[in-house]
């Protein structure tokens, strides 16, 4: 491996941890952690990562890591970094492949007994229904060229507008569900041609789609107001812009390789490419993400759509007693523009979240009317053998963290690590003796998964419950998954 | 085969070595869809050629890599067999073969999303070339 350089490390409390600024670092780096998360982190190279974005030219307040960071490529994954609109700069490697990555949740109207006997009938359907696996898609659902231009400039409204669920979802999505700005005509004919069949699919690796219930209410005023109650079923769709978003980072790397070159741009690693923000080549990046990002809100939209579709049809019931709506839906890998207070004063910042959620507190404009009192709902999917939380954005967030938490468990093993922990048992059989249903469309994606291949999500939460950026409400365990 | 895998928590990292400049590229591929798929499942039924562009070898492999991943996700195709024509500072050439994904036969193993420039290294070492990779999986 490259050349190993130690990172100096205070701790600040029992939640954070310093990375002074040194050498070629415009700013120091702050990681929210436990010792004990801490002790995983150091294993691998995130924290050099941390300390490698704080070199970028214009970055506000500290290079930021959430409890569930992890060694990504340029960015850690689980790194939250803000730019001045000025003087700052914008890194396709600081959003990720996978942009608007992300995680949606429907309630319903049903009971955990209601389901319990059938969810395995309900799990084979979600994946006949919904397109999981590699060149898997619905012979119903092919867009031309005028309607893939259309999903990429309106996302998520364009899926309402097509019949895909209700106009009152976009209410409960982030930017209801069309980032603004999206110009089309920067997607790469190869972005298109690779996005053209898989809208409306899931995906392979860690996306999925997850029936559960809630097993605990911590808060119960704030479930109330989300329309949560104990054993209440709940659906998880986890997934993002598939090789259309993955074709527009690689496309923008390319050139942000010559920008970075161009604007005289020193980078400690490549993969954090970049351009300054007011530069054509930054401002083009921007719209060519927004239309990954809206192409992943409609993905999620009509997955959602799917999965309403399913239960009815396993269950027998309609939509007024299913009661499937939307609490909320978040990005995860995403750069935004956003105000901000810095020093006491406004500014306007590009907020790269990599790995990350957004998390507004209470009475901010850009939470939903109905979540005023509450602040904005964040969803933190854990493994698929224990459990996920939703969580409630915090003042605090919002003044240290730029509005952002954590976003999931984060590994702990590779992949092969996995592979190889997983040989030899039927991981299949283990969760169903704990009660968990799940389906895959490739065993293999079962065997990486494994729920030891990740931190525990409750000690990722916990930390971010300590160091009060994001708050408790429900935590919910699964009965059923399908994986890709 | 002529690589190793790296131990990388997120995604997976290659280590790939080769007697020469064209064969690093040519393993890089073999490696890449040795982790997509079951190389000795696949037949060579068609041939694809390949030409990139970039500005030095390591952009070179990110393009050279990411037009195979490319070719596999919009033609449904698994490669198992390459061969590099020409290389320069500027450009690759070569073939691909292999034959059309078919879900009867061939597995997937895992997705590979993209080619990364994460601790992309490619060296020249006592005549022998290494190169280090990571996809981002």
């Amino acid at each position: 491996m490259a050349e190993q350089v130690s990172v100096q490390l205070k701790k600040i409390d029992a939640y954070r941890w310093l990375i002074p600024r040194e050498g070629g670092m415009r700013t120091d780096g702050m990681v929210y952690a436990d010792e004990r998360l801490m002790g995983d982190i150091k294993n691998d190279q995130s924290l050099l990562q941390v300390r490698n974005v704080a070199f970028l030219p214009g970055i506000v307040g500290y290079s930021l890591a959430m409890p569930d960071i992890h060694w990504g490529y340029g960015f850690p994954i689980g790194g939250v970094a803000a730019f001045d609109e000025g003087e700052g700069i914008v890194s396709p490697g600081g959003v990720g492949y996978d942009i608007n990555c992300g995680v949606r949740l429907m309630r319903s109207g049903l009971e955990r007994k209601e389901i319990q006997a059938k969810i395995g009938g309900i799990v084979d359907a979600l994946l006949v229904n919904i397109p999981s696996g590699v060149g898997s898609h619905r012979k119903d659902l092919k867009l031309n060229k005028e309607q893939q231009r259309k999903v990429l400039q309106k996302g998520a409204q364009w899926a309402v507008d097509q019949g895909y669920g209700q106009w009152k979802d976009l209410e409960h999505i982030e930017e209801k569900g069309r980032i603004p700005n999206a110009d089309p005509d920067l997607v790469s004919p190869k972005a298109l041609e690779r996005g053209r069949a898989q809208l409306g699919t899931l995906g392979s690796g860690n996306h999925f789609v997850e029936v559960g219930y809630v097993a605990e209410v911590y808060d119960e005023g704030v479930a109330r107001d989300l329309g949560l109650a104990k054993d209440q079923v709940t659906v998880i769709v986890h997934t993002g812009s598939r090789g259309l978003g993955h074709q527009v980072c690689d496309d923008s790397i390319r050139v942000m390789l010559q920008a970075a070159h161009k604007y005289g741009i020193e980078l400690p690693d490549k993969q954090l490419c970049c351009a300054p923000l007011a530069s054509k080549e930054g401002k083009e990046y921007l719209a060519a993400m927004a239309c990954a990002a809206n192409f992943a809100f409609a993905n999620r939209q009509i997955i959602t759509h799917w999965v309403r579709e399913t239960f009815e049809q396993v269950l027998r019931m309609g939509p007024s007693t299913l009661k499937l709506d939307l609490i909320y839906d978040v990005c995860h890998n995403i750069a935004k523009m956003e105000v901000h207070k810095v020093d006491g004063k406004e500014r306007r910042l590009c907020v790269h979240r990599k790995g990350a959620t957004r998390a507004f507190p209470p009475h901010h404009p850009d939470v939903p009317a109905d979540y005023q009192e509450t602040g904005q709902p964040v969803l933190i999917p854990g493994d698929m053998g224990r459990c996920s939380y939703v969580l409630v954005g915090t003042q605090r967030a919002y003044e240290e963290t730029f509005g952002s938490t954590c976003h999931g468990a984060g590994r702990v093993m590779s992949r092969h690590q996995a592979k190889k922990n997983a040989m030899g048992r039927a991981i299949t059989q283990e969760l169903e003796a704990k009660g968990i249903y799940v389906r895959a469309a490739s065993q293999a994606t079962i065997a990486e998964e494994i729920p030891e291949a990740y931190k525990d999500v409750s000690d990722v939460v916990d930390v971010v419950q300590g160091a009060g950026i994001g708050k408790k409400v429900v935590q919910l365990k699964p009965m059923g998954v399908i994986k890709g | 085969m002529g690589y190793d895998l790296l131990d990388h928590t997120g995604d997976i990292g290659i280590k790939v070595r080769a007697d020469n400049v064209k064969g690093i590229f040519q393993e890089a591929a073999r490696a890449l869809f040795d982790i997509i798929t079951d190389l000795a499942k696949i037949e060579v039924h068609l041939d694809w050629e390949i030409a990139v562009e970039g500005s030095g070898l390591e952009e070179l492999m990110v393009a050279w890599l990411t037009e195979l991943l490319y070719l596999h996700e919009v033609e449904e195709v698994l490669f198992c067999d390459f061969t590099l024509w020409e290389i320069d500072e500027r450009s690759v050439r070569g073939v691909a073969r292999g034959e059309k994904f078919d879900a009867g036969r061939h597995v997937i193993k895992t997705a590979v999303k993209a080619i990364t420039y994460h601790q992309l290294e490619i060296q020249e070492k006592d005549g022998r070339w290494y190169a280090q990779i990571i996809f981002d999986v």
